[in-house]
């Protein structure tokens, strides 16, 4: 077997009182290729950022060549030869492919830059990965797919001896993914030693050497790829029971009325041909891997964003909703992902952020302020919020209390129809399972609710029905009994549903050929 | 210290003023520094607008000098028709309201409906009102009829009990203003779309609309300003208004609005137009400093405060 040259041992990192790795161990070997799988939020990124110097840990070594190291910044992971491909490119939009590639060790001749020589090497880094854009051409010019070649050529220019991707492929065609294995293939050969994660597991059978899969910030299973195929990656990557952190479901009566009846809903770039129904007092999941399309599709709906669809019915009557003014009117509104950068005005205290939504009820012109107070008092009994005074800035509140300002600003509104989209993202459990009892509540009481989610557990525990995008498309329904957490995954990397019909007829195969 | 600072300097001018010349503190002096504001500062009320909802407006300074010289121009042609008489300075005061409207208006088209940088397209059309004024007066200055300035001279120089009406207007803007910034919705939507126009978007604040509001009511406070200004020297020129636009965002800036956006007063804009116009008179009153430095002094303060504003925003944070 040969050579260790990077490997965590008992690794682990805390956010604040969170911990999100718990003791990795992880070992990477010259000349092999390293699967890194699982699902969102399992705690792969962080591994990797690690890794390569861009986090410290919190416990735990860091081993190089055996000894033990400690990254100071990220030019002590370059200068170490590890070298990180982001999932969102780490390039200078601005600057040209050439300068991007030299970014930082430019090429001089005297005091000057010697561009012709910068110019020919990187035309040759680029030839080896088949890519053909002009090195003088403005990386903001360029696809997806050139950028994540641009960033491989660049890992190619740092003679790399450990080369760390994050979901590389996510961007590629098939060809494009085929030259970058190939690629892959060729430095494992000069002896480098490649971590790569992926979402698709037809690629990690096909090019990996050893497979690592990691669940709730923790490595669960580790060994050579020839000893786990595609079926048992998804089921290890799964398996974990759902404790009694939610509200029991009540069954959805088959009369009850159907409350939104969407047909091809059409984003742009992101989502195609939605056709899917909504009943009143049913909690929808949607599920599906990050970039699905879900948050795209659902703003969309909602006039968030530009999008068309054949036929919206709300409540029975035919409607379009152009702006999210026009949804709210009509008792539909969306609830973010992203609470500080979308939900919530962190500069501002909490009754400007309550209100902002709905300040046309708080007076026509002038703001009736007596109302708004009543109202945080009103909202802060309702949902519990937590914090040390009226005044304190919304920035200054834990996530946990965020969301609950967050939620009790879009309940202003009073939705019949409420979205909601990862409504328990980076907060604690306690609160996780009061918004889960709020929301089984207000669906008992006749509204309904649509939940985008990523975390598995909430989609099974929560939701009546689980509708699963993959690439803009749904991929499929799943009812009652047949919400399991493999289907879901299943669905999620374009497999069938129920387990074990392999290759050419999945629709893998088809995907392939897109 | 954001919040008294501006007023402690003002004090701290006012004092030194009082020192230095006995004459600083007479009515005279008063209404007059009062009267020279009013111009700058009604300008500056709407700018407070503009910047707190995250815009810019730097064509306010030619935008008066082409409506003061369009405004002189339809009256001095209708003079013949019309006589003189309160119908054709009405007449004038409608033209100054409908171009400062369409002015501003064009401003916010570009910048909210096109996607235009603020600053790009304030810097096109400061140029072009600039050019299409020294146009209109062939190089020269536009004047009013003589008979036509005796009959308008009074909007500038007469008032009610002792105090001029510019004095009188600029009071309203300011009380409005205020009111409207801190009180209303549609105060609360500008500070929330300059605050983080994301969130103003996912909270259904038509971002769009607020600030195509804001530049046509800058617009629109433009030419209340030179219908004030006109009566004063009842001419145009190419030198009319320049660098208005600067003193006027000095002042909003000075006065603890946020250049940014999301948090603006209108009040502070007040206390900055004051200081600004208090610097101008000391000197001039003074021979302790040249008066050529006064733009000199203007910038070091304009350099202190935002120094100040970002020392207590870090010390909130």
């Amino acid at each position: 077997m040969s050579l260790p040259v990077l490997a965590l041992q008992g690794v682990s990192k805390r956010f604040g009182p969170i911990e999100v790795l718990h003791s990795i161990d992880l070992t990477l070997r010259s000349g092999e290729v390293h699967a890194l799988i699982g699902e969102n939020g399992a705690g792969k990124s962080t591994t990797m950022k690690i890794l390569a110097g861009y986090q410290p840990a919190s416990e735990g070594e860091i081993l190089l060549d055996d000894k033990v190291v400690s990254f100071g910044s990220l030019h002590d992971g370059e200068e170490a030869g590890i070298v990180m491909i982001h999932q969102e490119f780490n390039l200078a939009e601005q600057l040209s492919v050439e300068q991007n590639i030299f970014l930082g060790r430019e090429l001089k001749k005297g005091w000057l830059l010697d561009k012709s020589e910068m110019r020919r090497r990187t035309r040759a880094y680029l030839d080896r990965v088949e890519c053909t854009v002009d090195p003088d051409a403005l990386v903001s010019s360029l696809s997806n797919s050139d950028k994540q070649m641009v960033e491989i050529a660049k890992a190619l220019s740092r003679d790399a001896r450990v080369l760390i991707m994050d979901e590389p492929t996510a961007v590629l065609t098939n060809r494009e993914t085929g030259v970058l294995f190939d690629q892959v293939r060729a430095l494992r050969a000069s002896g480098t030693a490649i971590l790569f994660t992926s979402h698709k597991l037809d690629e990690v059978a096909e090019v990996s050497d050893q497979v690592t899969v990691m669940r709730d910030g923790a490595v669960v299973h580790s060994g050579p790829a020839s000893q786990i195929d595609e079926d048992r990656m998804a089921t290890t990557m799964v398996g974990r029971d759902v404790s009694d952190l939610y509200p029991a479901k009540p069954r959805v009566s088959n009369d009850a009325e159907t409350v939104l009846a969407v047909e091809g809903l059409t984003v742009p770039g992101f989502a195609q041909d939605l056709s899917f129904e909504l009943r009143q007092g049913e909690i929808l999941g949607i599920g599906g891997l990050i970039g699905a399309g879900r948050t795209e599709a659902m703003e969309g709906l909602c006039g968030l964003r530009t999008a068309s669809a054949a036929s919206v019915r709300l409540f029975g009557e035919q409607v379009q909703m152009k702006t999210p003014g026009d949804a709210q009117r009509r008792g539909l509104c969306y609830l973010t992902e992203d609470r500080k950068l979308r939900g919530l005005v962190l500069d501002w205290g909490m009754r400007e952020n309550l209100t902002l939504q709905t300040l046309f009820r708080f007076g026509s012109f002038l703001i009736d302020g007596r109302a708004e107070e009543a109202a945080l008092t009103q909202a802060i009994k309702e949902f519990d919020i937590r914090a040390g005074s009226r005044a304190v800035r919304v920035g200054n509140l834990s996530g946990g209390n965020q969301q609950k300002l967050l939620l009790a600003k879009v309940m202003l509104s009073e939705p019949r129809i409420l979205i909601v989209d990862e409504p328990t993202r980076g907060i604690d459990i306690g609160t996780k399972q009061q918004i889960y009892v709020f929301l089984r509540q207000l669906a008992a009481q006749g509204h309904a609710i649509i939940m985008i989610t990523s975390e598995m557990p909430e989609l099974i525990g929560l939701a009546d029905r689980v509708m699963v995008m993959r690439l803009g498309q749904i991929a499929g329904t799943l009812d009652e009994q047949a919400i399991t957490e493999d289907s879901i995954v299943r669905l999620s990397m374009g497999l069938e549903a129920t387990s074990s019909n392999t290759a050419a007829d999945s629709p893998l195969a088809q995907d392939r050929l897109l | 210290m954001a919040v008294i600072g501006p007023v402690l300097a003002l004090i701290v001018l006012v004092v030194i003023g009082a020192m230095m010349n006995s004459n600083f503190l007479s009515a005279a002096n008063i209404t007059n520094v009062l009267a020279r504001s009013a111009f700058i500062g009604i300008i500056a009320v709407g700018m407070t607008f503009v910047i707190t909802s995250g815009g810019l407006d730097l064509s306010v300074g030619s935008m008066a000098a082409f409506i003061a010289g369009l405004m002189i121009l339809v009256m001095n042609a209708a003079l013949p028709s019309m006589g003189v008489g309160v119908p054709i300075i009405l007449l004038g005061m409608a033209v100054a309201l409908i171009a400062g409207l369409a002015a501003g208006m064009l401003n916010g088209f570009l910048i909210t409906v096109l996607g235009i940088e603020a600053f790009i397209v304030t810097l096109g059309s400061m140029g072009i009102y600039r050019s299409l004024v020294t146009w209109l007066a062939d190089g020269g200055t536009l004047s009013l009829d003589f008979s036509l300035r005796t009959f308008y001279r009074p909007v500038y120089f007469d008032g009610i009990l002792g105090i001029s009406w510019p004095i009188i207007v600029f009071a309203l803007v300011v009380i409005i203003g205020q009111i409207v910034m801190s009180r209303s919705v549609f105060g609360r939507h500008c500070a929330a779309t300059g605050s983080n126009e994301h969130v103003a978007h996912y909270s259904n604040v038509n971002v769009n609309r607020t600030r195509l509001i804001t530049y046509a009511a800058l617009g629109v406070l433009v030419g209340i300003a030179t219908i004030m200004y006109v009566p004063r020297l009842g001419s145009a020129s190419s030198s009319t208004g320049v660098l208005w636009e600067l003193e006027a965002i000095a002042a909003v800036i000075i006065g603890g609005t946020v250049l940014k956006g999301g948090f603006g007063r209108v009040w502070g804009t007040v206390i900055g137009v004051l200081i600004l116009s208090l610097i101008d008179n000391i000197l001039n009153l003074t021979d302790f400093v040249s008066p050529y430095l006064n733009g000199a002094i203007q910038g070091i303060i304009i350099i202190l405060a935002v120094i100040l504003q970002r020392e207590s925003k870090a010390v909130n944070q």
